[in-house]
């Protein structure tokens, strides 16, 4: 099992989220977050005063899949949400140790 | 009740009458007891009334139905500028931590300067039984003796109470904009006692050499005015007097916490913007109300109010796009109000041509002083009340001096302009002489009370709130509440 966690550009969530879904992928978690990388801040000015705003507003994407699908969901994921610019964002892949389903005790890739 | 009969038949033999032969109708009419006024006597009246006249003794203590309806009007449209024009505006430039401590600053100093208007403020400014350059008098102490009949020293058909109502309006915006200055930092009442002194010590007097009876640069109204200057809206006794008070006490209050460290950016400018759009709205009412009468001089101040303040808010955008390549909000509504202060002292005495011109200086010159002026120096001048009031104020009177022009103001070369010398100087040059000495009279006063009102203020209430309230915000600390429940 892989947890898959992207941060992408706001506007591509629902894009990525079709192409997920249509490979198989039944669910995900989805958080506005804000941060930098390369991309920086921009700068605002009022009147006088400058004001460099370092974090920029991005979507976190957090996918909880099987070992089958996470290749793919990850090449998705990447292809989908890829602008060519500056800032489009990461995928990071991580291992589940164990998965639970509360409502049926279900553990393990049957969970997921 | 047989006043509407009298009226009447005064029309109607008017009409048929006067053109033809005036002695012709004076045999015509009854002859008059001997208190009561001829028939021509009303009907000069009543032309009098449409020319914002003396009524002489046929009206004499009746306020005129629409001056007195436009001076309530506008009298509500300056406390508007107020509450909530500049409570908005400055309101949404604040980070949102604090700000309702804008807002009750503005609520706080409206009630206050009431109090001291009604008491004292009123009399010291616009009596005259001092028979002084500097304060007015006492007989209107407690507004005695202010009734709904005109006081004929300042306007034929206003009732005295609604002007000196509008009066207080001026008042009140006065000390708020000092505000922008000092904002986020300065404790509710310090601010508080810190005007209650500063009214007395620069407003009332300075309000009253201005524009009172007796004043010292009265040029307009006073015969025996020292200086001829003229400030038809308030160039000097609001913007110049606030601005530079508000200089002052950001100085010698000290910068925000964190100044030019944190990002102090804005917390609304959609509240801001707002805010503008009432000012400019209520402007109306401070300038071309300035004129105390419904007449040809307010309408002319109220079309160049609308040219300077429309021309300074797209010359600011325009000097952003090409210096900077956006046009912001900010920057729009900056230089409508500072359009707005510059053409405050000239409104009433410059035409067209002078408001457009006035309008371009009103966005250059504040502009430089908002970016350039306040970066070279450091004052942390929080909401630019320095950088647009003062200088635009500053430069406002100064250019009233060259531009006044008779042709849109006949008061310019009245009888007590003529008497001081001020119309020989309107139609000769040399005005704006006189212009320059108001200013500095202005500057100087404003600049040592305050200096001195903040030491002690600062003695007996302390100026700044503790840093951990700073930080923290006013709002929560000083208020109790919170502008944005979450």
């Amino acid at each position: 099992m892989k947890l898959i966690i992207a941060i992408i550009k706001p506007f591509k969530l629902e894009e990525v989220k079709t192409a997920l879904a249509a490979i198989g992928v039944e669910g995900m978690t989805v958080t506005e977050v804000k941060g930098f990388g390369r991309q920086k801040g921009h700068t605002e000015i009022y009147r006088g005063s400058e004001y460099t705003v370092d974090f920029l507003p991005k979507v976190k994407v957090e996918i909880a899949t099987t070992d089958a699908i996470a290749p793919k969901a990850v090449e998705v994921i990447v292809k989908t949400a890829k602008t060519g610019k500056i800032g489009d964002g990461k995928v990071f892949v991580l291992p589940i140790e164990d998965a639970i389903r509360i409502r049926t005790d279900e553990r393990g890739e049957s969970a997921i | 009740m047989i006043r509407t009969p009298l009226l009447v038949r005064t029309f109607v033999t008017a009409g048929l009458c006067w053109i033809a032969s005036l002695s012709a109708f004076a045999q015509a009419s009854a002859p008059a007891k001997a208190s009561a006024p001829t028939t021509e006597e009303r009907l000069a009246a009543l032309e009098a009334y449409i020319n914002n006249g003396d009524p002489g003794k046929a009206l004499t203590g009746v306020p005129g139905p629409g001056h007195n309806g436009w001076m309530m009007t506008s009298a509500a449209l300056v406390l508007f500028m107020t509450l909530p024009g500049l409570a908005l505006f400055y309101g949404g430039l604040v980070r949102r931590k604090n700000v309702l401590s804008v807002l009750a600053q503005c609520l706080g100093i409206a009630g206050l300067v009431t109090l001291l208007w009604w008491s004292f403020g009123y009399s010291l400014v616009f009596g005259k039984n001092y028979d002084s350059a500097f304060f007015g008098g006492s007989e209107f102490f407690f507004l005695r003796n202010v009734t709904s009949a005109p006081n004929v020293d300042y306007g034929f058909w206003v009732s005295h109470n609604v002007f000196a109502m509008y009066q207080m309006m001026f008042a009140i915006i006065t000390p708020a904009l000092i505000v922008g200055a000092i904002a986020e930092r300065m404790k509710f009442s310090a601010i508080m006692v810190f005007v209650t002194i500063w009214m007395f010590a620069v407003y009332f007097p300075l309000a009253h050499m201005i524009w009172g009876a007796t004043g010292l640069m009265n040029g307009v109204w006073n015969p025996y005015a020292k200086i001829t200057a003229i400030d038809f809206a308030g160039g000097t006794v609001v913007h110049m007097s606030s601005g530079w008070s508000a200089l002052i006490l950001c100085l010698i209050l000290g910068p925000r916490i964190g100044f030019g460290r944190d990002k102090m950016a804005p917390h609304s400018m959609v509240l801001c913007m707002v805010g503008t759009g009432m000012l400019w709205v209520g402007w109306y009412g401070f300038n071309a109300g300035s004129a105390v009468a419904a007449d040809g001089v307010a309408a002319n101040a109220f079309m160049t109010t609308t040219l300077a303040t429309a021309v300074a808010a797209f010359t600011w955008g325009l000097i952003e796009k090409t210096f900077r390549g956006h046009a912001s909000i900010l920057g729009y509504c900056s230089g409508a109000v500072a359009g707005l202060v510059v053409i405050t002292p000239a409104c009433g005495f410059v035409d067209s041509t002078g408001a457009v011109i006035i309008g371009v200086f009103a966005a250059v010159v504040p502009y430089l002083a908002c970016t350039k002026l306040k970066a070279k120096f450091g004052y942390d001048d929080a909401l630019d009340t320095f950088g647009v009031h003062a200088i635009g104020g500053t430069i406002g009177a100064f250019l009233t001096g060259i531009l006044a022009t008779a042709s849109v103001n006949g008061n310019l070369t009245g009888a007590a302009a003529t008497t001081n010398g001020l119309a020989k100087r309107v139609a000769q040059g040399g005005l704006w002489l006189e212009q320059l000495k108001a200013m500095v009279i202005t500057i100087v006063l404003a600049v040592v009370a305050t200096v001195v009102i903040a030491y002690l203020v600062k003695a007996i209430t302390g100026l700044r709130p503790t840093e951990e309230v700073e930080r923290q915000g006013l709002d929560i600390n000083e208020h109790g509440e919170e502008g944005y429940v979450t």
